[in-house]
């Protein structure tokens, strides 16, 4: 950590003088640039693959999944990334796929590595369900000043743009396409999946991760899983999850279920044996979830989510 | 009003500068913060026996995710014959978090606090005959923790809530876990007085005294305790009872679950 930033002041000092010349080599290693590929992954819609990783000096925030649409308008872009600078790669990255540039955006949700790269984007329609919007404005600069904690100067100049539209019907329409919008909860009180009716692709959001373990910071495990019901119902051709690689069988559903079911099942077990949240971060967890991306470090940031409130449920009121 | 305040804290600091610079036993922290010395001399007392000892162990997250609720377990049952756990953060508006005397219980406790900034957790255990030892952990925070008003006061009947004791007991594994109704306002937020539960007792169905536990301003909203005991030292009930800086009593019986 120290010795990013040290890098990090040595760049910035680099980049404002002509010192340039006498560190050629620590200049290179320190410019942070985000490489952004598109992935074809149905006729027309193509999605970025952020790691399956926490948010890292390394990573610069780039573990999210980003989905671009072809339509006849230009591009649907669902979900921004986590800065200003990665909404410019975005953009850059992008800008072969269509001549006609971005026709619109919409956001799955209002957690920050899906959203703040929208200051790119903010003369077009950004669209997102209203409660979405809503907790964009009232909760986006306490996620802007943890971000800029984490990930430093890959932040540098970002701003939180708030989507600028709601949507309010249950399909949308787009340059001809066609999408039908599922207004879910329980990843947060208010996510949205996307069906693109051409390709019966499912553009998920955080609602569906695949080998990277879920995050918790407002989910409801309960609604997360009949959503995740639902989400089954519409048996997708391919489904885009929020983290994690394209999934073509389903199994990123079935995954998120089954870990949100033992997630819950091992907190209330730790609740019911009178252990401290000292003592349930050092619960074993199965090794199928183990082995997803931001283990354990996802677990352990539940247990702090999500023990004191399942303690309030479950522990038994003595008053005399 | 504001001058008034930093001519306070201008004048307490002095008073901290001096009161810091000639502790009785003079330490080497490993952790080198620079202000130990005068949490020894003013939440210490200045003991004339203290020292860095490593059977006082201190656990918690390497990184506090909710700043407002950040799990410590302090484990001290390596050390025999102790009296009082005192802990306490090197960095925060409030530095002292609370006091816990074992009695009949476990030198071990598991609580949470607010966390204001990345800071060192201490935990100074005093021994019977007088001597202290004290462990700590590190922990890293975005902070705000004591600086922000009770999640309570989101709903209207907080009030209702107000003292209500959520616990039971497990005699076979001698364990107590309970959790307290109560905003526990730091005074840091703004215009809202200091409101905190600062006293915590457990007694058996006899009457006799288990174990006490002394709260300050940085213990968490609705606090959360667990306390440990020999097997065989809890029978089928405890009393939990207290009272908070405005005189509201808490009064509670703690049973073990049903199903065992």
């Amino acid at each position: 950590m120290r010795n990013i930033s040290r890098r990090t002041a040595v760049a910035g000092l680099a980049s404002t003088t002509a010192a340039m010349a006498f560190q050629p080599a620590a200049f290179a290693a320190a410019k942070k640039i985000y490489d952004l590929v598109p992935i074809k992954v149905a006729d027309g819609i193509w999605m970025i693959e952020g790691a399956t990783e926490y948010f890292t000096q390394d990573n610069g925030g780039a573990i999210v999944n980003c989905t671009l649409i072809e339509t006849s308008a230009g591009l649907v872009v669902i979900d921004t990334g986590p800065s200003l600078r990665y909404g410019v790669a975005l953009r850059n990255a992008i800008a072969q796929l269509s001549t006609l540039g971005v026709a619109a955006v919409i956001n799955t949700h209002h957690h920050p590595d899906h959203f703040f790269g929208n200051q790119v984007f903010n003369q077009i329609p950004i669209y997102a369900l209203e409660e979405t919007r809503k907790l964009a404005e009232t909760e986006g600069d306490a996620f802007s000043d943890n971000m800029y904690r984490l990930l430093g100067d890959w932040m540098r100049g970002t701003e939180v743009t708030p989507p600028n539209k709601a949507i309010a019907s249950s399909s949308l329409s787009i340059g001809e396409r066609e999408f039908l919008i599922y207004p879910l909860e329980g990843h947060t009180s208010s996510d949205l999946a996307i069906l693109d009716k051409k390709t019966g692709t499912l553009i998920a959001g955080d609602l569906a991760f695949l080998d990277r373990a879920p995050t918790t910071p407002h989910a409801n495990i309960a609604k997360w899983k009949e959503s995740l019901q639902q989400l089954k119902a519409v048996d997708a051709a391919g489904i885009v999850p929020g983290h994690g690689i394209f999934d073509r069988a389903g199994n990123s559903l079935n995954q998120t279920t089954a870990y949100l079911e033992w997630l819950d099942q091992s907190l209330r077990t730790s609740v019911t044996e009178g252990l401290d949240m000292v003592e349930a971060l050092e619960s074993s967890i199965p090794e199928e979830f183990l082995a997803m991306g931001a283990m354990p470090q996802e677990f352990q940031r539940s247990v702090a989510h999500l023990y004191p409130d399942l303690e309030r449920e479950i522990l038994p009121l003595t008053n005399r | 009003m504001q001058k008034l305040i930093i001519g306070i804290a201008a004048s307490l600091f002095s008073t901290i500068a001096l009161a810091g610079d000639d502790t009785r036993v003079v330490l080497d922290d490993p952790l080198k913060t620079g202000i130990f010395s005068y949490h020894q001399k003013l939440i210490l007392g200045d003991p004339a026996r203290i020292r860095f000892d490593d059977r006082v162990v201190v656990k918690a997250p390497a990184s506090a995710e909710d700043s407002l609720n950040v799990p410590v377990l302090v484990d001290a049952t390596a050390i025999p014959n102790v009296k009082r756990i005192v802990m306490f953060v090197d960095y925060g508006p409030i530095p002292k978090i609370l006091t816990f005397y074992p009695e009949k219980a476990d030198a071990k406790l598991s609580f949470r606090f607010k966390i204001d900034q990345a800071t060192p957790v201490r935990a100074a255990v005093e021994t019977r005959d007088g001597a202290w030892h004290v462990g700590h952990t590190i922990i890293d925070a975005a902070g705000g923790g004591c600086t922000a008003p009770a999640l309570a006061y989101a709903s209207d009947d907080w009030e209702e809530e107000l003292g209500k004791v959520h616990a039971s007991i497990w005699p076979d594994r001698g364990r107590v876990r309970m959790v307290v109704d109560h905003p526990m306002d730091t005074g840091l937020a703004g215009d809202i007085p200091v409101f905190i539960i600062e006293n915590l007792q457990l007694d058996d169905s006899s009457g006799t005294k288990l174990a006490r536990i002394e709260l300050h301003e940085p213990v968490n909203e609705d606090p959360a305790f667990t306390l440990y005991f020999a097997k065989g030292k809890l029978k089928d009930q405890i009393r939990i009872h207290g009272r908070d800086n405005n005189g509201n009593e808490i009064d509670a019986i703690a049973r073990a679950p049903v199903t065992q």
